[in-house]
């Protein structure tokens, strides 16, 4: 298994699916059978390393694991090279994990216009970039999967999106929903990415020359930058990651992309894309930059916490399913950024569950909504209503899911946030603790808003009569795809809950080891 | 051999150095190190209940009573063993660890958690008995002993948690089961809305609970309770941190236990709640549920007592007590929903209680505690037979039940008068030693200046309130069980499977008040004061005799005064039942407006014009700057492409060459226009990197 350890094993699942796209290009297009079958197959390979991974893993050691370094572009000195330590670890499965679940979920759930041969392409080639994210330790690596997510995720929207027509408010342009959305989302992100490319080359040219994240950090590229500089590194990487995560006010592109794209672009999207930017944080931001990580923490913190309220808010107003579940996203996602923010071990285990969790619990929020709205043709919830004597599974796994996400203890989304909010009761030192209390106690009062919006979203969705509209129509509850997509989530969501080790257990020595190397405790 | 002696020894040794109070104590050999199975056979049995109870001989409650009678047999085991001989123990396993934290689930089997097993177990026991004759023919029959048995479950996890993790797990598994129990019947919007305003206060009030238990745990740096209290113990000069957040960790702590013992002003759920089926009514309001606020002050006792913690917060504590107990039980007066004057007569009683807390007299209030879940779980199950008979909640449909309902009557009135504090029921007892505590701190309150005052007054609204309680029952009984029946058909004694239930409660709410009798007997005091950190509250050591005749001469007089009303005279008793005070009935009809207040002040608003002006906000303010620089940036890309076509072109034939899998995306690629964007959004960052690379 030398050859495993060696980084082979990580190349694979992080190239399997890559290979796996070049492999369906070759299958002639009427032949969906065995495009299906291709596909599981490597991502199932995929999957199945990643979990191999986790037992050749060294839990005992904080460091990097199972990793390469190689040389790769020499002149510019990057290399190719990766690595998994606690922190990645659970990501990278995550990846795997809703990658497979995806494409058994498609196997009889086809957006329009149909065309599996293309679509499973796509997913093959966003896993890829997805999982090189979570390993890559060299800038220009990281970057180049970073940007491999953003094409296969825009034909998504673009081409399998939702076709309503929509009117952009004040400049009364109509046009369809997805190319909208797409074109939104796209710039989005390369405008983020392209304030961060121009951090990376910062660091690379006055940093020392190199490329390789623990080199940069191990090296005091901070210092070699002087603060003057610095700060203005630290802003453009934080447009890159922000405008991923989202945080406020950079979020504006998710909820039209969620609601736009096909129910497993919404799913990847919510459940791995967003984790990119906040891992980010976490693998680039903090060790390389600490001294201005903790400058811009209190600032990281309001926005994260204006978040958690503000989208909980929208959430209120909303009438449309899966754009409802869209903006819960960005609450989460802002308790996410408050414990990262809080720069102690404490926090960034919380937002690493966090992360975890929301993917797995919003995945699983979209699949449902998708689902439904496949049956019903339909998201706006005052239409729906009754689900529960309809589609009585179906429901049942919406309720379940519902309170998970409302960050009901013993399931997994209570960790990540009761935990974020522990920390910002004493943030590192050097940062106000007035500040992240009264965070803390606002973010709170977010789980209460968050309650609201579900459980008012279960009971027009789910509860009273169904409405006559339905009268007569046959509901076709939870098929057999669906639940082989499903119940691999909703055990994990459990698991999680009742036994955080799962996640704690690999992340808890690599975030000290983190917090330790980047403030010196 | 001497290996196993060696392990043994240090064994001992680590529990004398974790138990290092009262020297009685015991660990409880194997009854306790077993004691896990309390809450883990109820939420295993709930989840089966789900999967198999279809297929079950009885559909699932076969599962839920055998689970229930579990409960109550451990519990009772634990009881006598406890009796016997103090347990107090801890059991954890850690699941985690956070920076340097343990995570940790666990079992706390000491005087507190056991009166608690014991309490939900014997009375759940009967209620889940009880609920297989009332929800017969019920259309989710097998759904709704799942839903029971997770809420039961989830009172047990909370009770045994031995850390501030496990209590927030179990008080959200009781809150979230609550919501499905209480909208049981979710066809009915008005149901489904009930078990969501429960929901959502508890929320609020939850946010209480995480900020208190936040700041402890951190203050401390531990989530144990044995933790918290040793810090406790050891003094506010060796505990500074917590020492210094105490007022706040205390009184946020207290605002946590408002809401799930359903305390002005976040009692307003708790009647609502009356929208699920009976039984759950019962539990929810005797021995589950509403006692976990309670509980957790209990659990918390030492911190709340102790000099130079948070021993001002008790003044608050008294205060909202003393406002629920009286505000509440008058709202009893106007009801006519005879489930909904047994509910606000909970909230008037477990007012009681947390007076009672506030007071300082963690006993009186703990015992009041465990004689109320019997008679108001008697009380519950009795007016659900009643329903049952007369299918109406209404008392104006009922009215002369006595001779048809021979078993109800006569447990209902032993409930009765166990609530309004009549010699020796049970309540007696236990109010008697409230009041007598109360008027002990009147004369010691320790809290602030004019804490003694304080305490006065709170002594005329406790004895007013026993007045208020007595009237009330008297009004309920009169009215339900005698003068003229006044509904449709012929009522009918309900199944013996519905009445052996309520003679099961009758005898405990009759009786158990003889196990602590100032001065006489004091099974109870030893029974929740046998905890490894001993509890200094104070307890009377023999009869308040101003106190005692105080109370039951309130008790009989509302009596005496409810059956002048409407005892005698069977054909104008209704006709007296209508008459209104102006004023004050209003008032009270409408709950002092509180409820409107939070609907049309608080949530409206939000859900309303605030949400919809974020969203707005979204829309038109934020998506109006990303819009305006998206399409500025398209007709500059619209320029560069008229002089590049060519070129770009080539581009993007290229790309679709290489993607090519479908037409789909060359038209995109071609109308989307998106390489342009690209091209000079990179171009700009290389421009700006080398600025930024020559600047510096």
């Amino acid at each position: 298994m030398e050859w495993f350890e060696s980084g082979w094993g990580l190349s694979l699942v992080v190239f399997l699916p890559l290979i796996g796209a070049v492999v369906l290009l070759a299958i002639p297009k009427a032949e969906e059978e065995t495009q299906k079958w291709t596909a599981l197959l490597f991502a199932g390979a995929s999957f199945v390393l990643s979990v191999l991974l986790v037992f050749r893993f060294d839990f005992g050691e904080a460091g990097m694991q199972l990793g390469t370094n190689v040389d790769w572009i020499t002149a510019i000195n990057s290399s190719f090279h990766i690595g998994v330590d606690g922190i990645s670890l659970p990501l990278v499965v995550l990846s795997t994990f809703i990658t497979l679940l995806s494409i058994i979920y498609s196997w009889e759930h086809w957006p329009e216009p149909h065309n599996p041969k293309a679509f499973l392409i796509l997913i093959l080639i966003l896993a890829t970039g997805m999982a090189g994210t979570f390993v890559a330790l060299d800038l220009i690596l990281f970057f180049v999967f970073f940007e491999v997510v953003l094409l296969p995720m825009y034909f998504m929207i673009g081409i399998w999106g939702d076709r309503d027509e929509i009117t952009i408010p004040v400049f009364n342009i109509t046009t369809q929903m997805r190319l909208y959305a797409s074109i939104k989302f796209f710039l989005f992100t390369l405008f983020g990415s392209a304030f961060m490319l121009l951090g990376f080359l910062v660091l690379y040219f006055k940093g020392g020359r190199t490329f390789d994240m623990l080199e940069l950090a191990s090296n005091g590229a901070e210092g070699l930058l002087g603060s003057g500089l610095a700060v203005w590194v630290f802003a453009a990487l934080f447009l890159g990651f922000a405008v991923k995560v989202p945080m406020f006010p950079l979020h504006t592109w998710l909820p039209d992309a969620h609601t736009a794209a096909p129910t497993v672009g919404s799913v990847l999207l919510a459940a791995i894309l967003l984790k990119l930017g906040t891992y980010a944080f976490v693998r680039i931001a903090i060790p390389i930059l600490p001294e201005q990580s903790q400058n811009w923490a209190p600032v990281i913190a309001i926005l994260a916490v204006i978040g958690i309220i503000y989208a909980s808010l929208a959430c209120l107003a909303q009438t449309d399913m899966k754009r409802l579940i869209a903006f819960s996203s960005v609450g989460h996602m802002g308790f996410v950024m408050l414990g990262i923010a809080t720069m102690t071990p404490i926090g960034i285990n919380a937002a690493i569950i966090g992360m975890v969790a929301h993917g797995v619990i919003t995945g699983l929020l979209f699949f449902l909504a998708g689902s439904m709205s496949h049956r019903y043709h339909t998201r706006e919830m005052a239409r729906l209503g009754g689900n529960q004597t309809l589609m009585p599974i179906m429901g049942a796994i919406l309720g379940f899911t519902a309170m998970a996400s409302l960050g009901l203890p013993g399931l997994a989304g209570f960790w990540g946030e009761f935990m974020a909010l522990l920390a910002a009761f004493s943030p590192a030192a050097g940062l106000s603790t007035t500040l992240f209390r009264t965070l803390m106690v606002i973010g709170a009062v977010g789980t209460v808003l968050a309650a609201g919006y579900l459980l008012w979203m279960l009971q027009k969705v789910n509860f009273g009569e169904p409405k006559d509209e339905w009268a007569g129509h046959e509901f076709h509850d939870v098929d057999i795809f669906e639940k082989m997509a499903w119940v691999p989530m909703i055990i994990a969501v459990i698991a999680i809950g009742i036994f955080p080790r799962l996640v704690f257990g690999a992340t808890n020595d690599s975030v000290i080891d983190l917090v330790a190397k980047a403030f010196g405790g | 051999m001497l290996q196993l002696l060696a392990t043994a020894n240090a064994a001992l040794l680590a529990t004398e150095e974790g138990g290092h109070a009262a020297e009685a104590l015991s660990d409880g050999g194997l009854l306790a190190s077993m004691a896990w199975l309390i809450p883990v056979v109820p939420m295993v049995a709930a989840f089966a209940i789900v999967f198999y109870g279809k297929r079950m001989p009885y559909k699932g409650w076969d599962i839920a009573i055998a689970v229930m009678g579990f409960e109550a047999l451990y519990g009772t085991a634990l009881l006598l063993a406890h009796i016997a001989n103090p347990i107090a123990h801890d059991f954890q396993i850690e699941i985690a660890r956070i920076g340097s934290m343990p995570i940790e689930w666990g079992w706390a089997v000491d005087g507190l958690s056991i009166m608690m097993y014991f309490l939900v177990g014997v009375v759940g026991f009967f209620v889940f008995l009880y609920a297989k004759g009332y929800m017969e023919g019920d259309i989710r029959y097998t759904w709704f002993f799942a839903s029971f048995t997770l809420f039961a479950g989830g009172m047990l996890v909370l009770v045994s948690a031995p850390n501030m993790i496990q209590l927030i797990v179990g008080w959200e598994l009781v809150g979230v089961s609550s919501w499905l129990l209480i909208g049981h019947y979710w066809e009915d919007h008005a149901n489904s809305s009930a078990a969501i305003k429960a929901m959502i206060t508890n929320k609020v009030a939850d946010v209480g609970l995480f900020v208190g238990a936040i700041i402890v745990s951190m203050s401390v740096g531990s989530f144990r309770f044995s933790d918290i209290l040793h810090a406790v113990e050891t003094g506010a000069a060796e505990a500074p941190t917590l020492a210094r957040y105490a007022f706040w960790a205390g009184l946020a702590l207290f605002i946590g236990a408002m809401g799930k013992s359903a305390q002005f002003p976040l009692h307003v759920w708790l009647p609502d709640a009356m929208a699920g089926p009976t039984p759950v009514s019962s539990l929810m309001h005797a021995a589950t549920m509403v006692t976990a606020g309670v509980f957790l002050v209990g659990r918390m006792f030492p911190f709340y007592l102790t000099e130079g913690f948070a021993t001002e917060v008790r003044s608050v504590i008294i205060i909202v007590g003393a406002l629920t107990l009286f505000l509440t039980g008058l709202i009893a007066l106007v009801q006519d929903d005879i489930k909904k004057v047994l509910a606000y007569s909970t909230l008037s009683q477990l007012g009681y209680m947390t007076a009672a807390m506030g007071a300082g007299a963690y006993t009186a209030g703990l015992f009041h505690l465990f004689t109320h879940a019997f008679f108001k779980a008697l009380l519950f199950l009795g007016a659900g037979s009643a329903i049952h008979a007369v299918h109406s909640n209404n008392m104006s449909d009922m009215g002369g039940l006595k001779k048809d309902m021979p078993y109800t009557y006569w447990t209902f009135v032993i409930g009765s008068l166990a609530l309004a504090g009549i010699v020796p029921f049970a309540g007696f007892f236990s109010k008697d030693e409230i009041l007598a505590s109360i008027r002990y701190a009147s004369g010691e309150f320790s809290v602030a200046d004019g804490g003694g005052s304080l305490a006065s007054i709170v002594l005329v609204l406790a004895i007013s309130g026993a007045f208020i309680t007595a009237f009330y029952m008297a009004r309920t009984v009169f009215l339900t069980f005698h003068g003229e029946y006044k509904g449709d058909g012929h009522p009918h004694e309900s199944p013996r499977i519905m009445w052996v239930p309520l003679v099961g409660l009758a005898v405990p709410s009759a009786v158990i008040g003889l196990i602590n009798i100032p001065g006489a007997t004091e099974v109870f005091t030893k029974l929740v004061g046998g905890r490894e950190i001993p509890v200094l509250d104070h307890h009377a050591e023999s009869f308040d005799v101003a106190m005692l005749l105080a109370g039951l001469a309130a008790a009989l007089l509302g009596i005496f005064i409810g059956w002048r009303i409407w005892g005698p005279d069977k054909e104008t008793q209704p006709a007296r039942d209508t008459f209104r005070i102006p004023l004050l009935y209003p008032l009270l009809e409408n709950k002092y407006y509180i409820d409107d207040f939070y609907m049309d002040g608080v949530i409206r608003p939000i859900r309303g014009p605030v949400a919809r002006a974020i969203n707005w906000t979204n829309g038109y303010v934020l998506d109006f700057i990303i819009n305006g620089a998206g399409l500025l940036a398209m007709s500059v890309g619209k320029v560069v492409y008229w002089f590049d076509q060519r070129g770009v072109d080539g581009a993007i034939n290229a790309s679709g060459a290489v993607t090519g899998a479908g037409g789909g995306m060359l038209r995109l690629l071609q109308t989307g226009k998106v390489q342009q964007y690209a091209i000079l959004i990179f171009a700009a960052t290389v421009i700006m990197v080398g600025g930024l690379v020559i600047w510096f």
